[in-house]
């Protein structure tokens, strides 16, 4: 029964209430990062892998330090402390003992600092109350969502490079307007779970 | 007391990750050499490929390991060459400065049309098209494949035809990879005179499609003093090794196929 849990979690999260299309979490690197499949790609792993250990983290300094003493209303600012020291760590630690892959992430890894859907999920941890096991979860099923709308939008955006667009609506407007369809069609699986 | 707890929690918070990057920081340390960014200071900055390499800091690494050789970035150029020489404590041969030429005079007008094109500005695309939009299937297209790939912007086009900038052009070789036509060669730069056609076709079809083409006639081989000039596959080429840049095939060529750059500065 648990598995059958973990596995609505995961179509909720991903699909019903996906960060960009339903929360409107992380527009930013969407918008930015989204011009080439690859580095799309990329930026969702890294988003992903940050979101996961970053659910973790907060929710220990939730539980263990802010909790007991009374202190709910420090939420977002030690979150963002945690976060960015998190993130230091990690590329340095991959600088290290990856370089590859640390290659690979590039400027994308310190970028994630300033990603909300890092802070959303974190928020959102403690305000549905979850356990350690359905935080981490939260943060990771959440990363793959960003990950597939990432690299869905970068898709179209491919593809909209070589099409005939109207002057007025050149770059940025028709992301915009993709974007916003996509997001309508994300719309539809909402009360699949 | 909240008050207190709030600032005692954050700075504790603060104060743990500091510490904690702090050791981190000299755990992980990654020795890097300072050799790296001082080649890559040296450098074209472009980030053209033309070395082989998947960019300058990719270019600047494998020189410092010895994978590459100092006077592989093209863009650098000689100088840079002796500067990252220098970094290394090398020696570098002198290499002589490569730039761009366009073999191909046929500008609108000159080379006849096959057919109006007026679909995706892409030499690539054009090409694929019948034959292309000239009459000579030779040609420079003239849609700007080597202007767009360009990161010095040292091409511009002109009617119908792309145009070197030779005092920009560094020598990548981008543009000579992104021709469809292939009709961008890397000369030397002291390389005064040169055969502007690569039309392979007989004389008579040449000349039908375009005005300056080259038609094989071999008048200038016979009369070049240094039997620097052969016609092979129906054109003239000139060899830069024993060209003396007299220009003497220049002012023989019936065609106007051949171009003298010194006799052209000194119109100007």
């Amino acid at each position: 029964m648990n598995n059958m849990n973990i596995l609505l979690f995961f179509v909720d999260c991903v699909i019903c209430n996906n960060f960009i299309f339903s929360r409107f979490l992380g527009c930013c690197p969407f918008l930015g990062v989204s011009s080439k499949v690859e580095t799309a790609v990329s930026m969702g792993i890294a988003v992903t892998f940050v979101m996961t250990i970053a659910s973790l983290f907060t929710w220990m300094v939730n539980t263990w330090v802010l909790v007991p003493l009374n202190l709910r209303f420090m939420e977002t600012v030690s979150f963002i402390l945690v976060i960015a020291a998190l993130v230091q760590f990690i590329e340095m630690f991959l600088k290290k003992s990856s370089p590859s892959l640390y290659r690979a992430l590039g400027i994308y890894l310190p970028l994630i600092t300033t990603n909300c859907a890092v802070l959303g999920v974190a928020t959102l941890n403690v305000k549905n109350a979850y356990n350690l096991l359905y935080s981490v979860l939260n943060g990771c099923f959440g990363g793959i969502g960003f990950l597939l709308a990432i690299a869905l939008m970068a898709g179209v955006r491919e593809r909209l490079e070589s099409s005939k667009i109207p002057e007025s609506m050149k770059g940025f407007p028709i992301t915009l307007v993709t974007a916003g369809l996509m997001a309508l069609a994300f719309m539809g699986f909402k009360g699949l779970v | 007391m909240t008050v207190f707890y709030a600032c005692a929690v954050l700075g504790a918070l603060g104060l743990i990750f500091g510490l904690a990057l702090n050791y981190a920081g000299k755990k992980f340390a990654v020795e890097t050499d300072e050799r790296v960014s001082r080649v890559r200071e040296c450098l074209g900055g472009a980030n053209c490929g033309a070395c082989g390499y998947a960019g300058c800091d990719a270019f600047a690494e494998a020189v410092v390991k010895g994978e590459a050789k100092v006077n592989g970035c093209a863009p650098a150029g000689e100088k840079g060459a002796k500067a990252i020489a220098e970094i290394m404590g090398v020696e570098t041969a002198a290499s002589e400065r490569l730039v761009a030429r366009v073999l191909c005079q046929g500008a609108n007008g000159v080379a006849k049309e096959r057919y109006v094109y007026d679909g995706y500005k892409s030499c690539a695309v054009a090409a694929g098209i019948a034959g292309g939009p000239k009459e000579c299937r030779f040609a420079c297209i003239g849609l700007g494949d080597c202007m767009a790939h360009c990161s010095f912007g040292a091409i511009k086009m002109q009617d119908g035809l792309c145009v070197i900038d030779e005092d920009v052009c560094r020598g990548c070789g981008t543009c000579v990879a992104n021709c469809p036509r292939g009709v961008i060669k890397l000369l030397p730069a002291s390389q005064k005179v040169m055969v502007k056609c690569r039309n392979s076709d007989v004389a008579r079809e040449a000349r039908r499609v375009c005005m300056h083409a080259c038609i094989g006639c071999g008048l200038c081989r016979k009369n070049c003093p240094s039997d620097a000039i052969t016609v092979e596959n129906g054109f003239a080429r000139i060899d830069p090794e024993k060209c003396i840049n007299c220009g003497k095939c220049a002012s023989v060529c019936p065609c106007q196929a051949i171009e003298n750059l010194s006799a052209s500065d000194a119109d100007r």
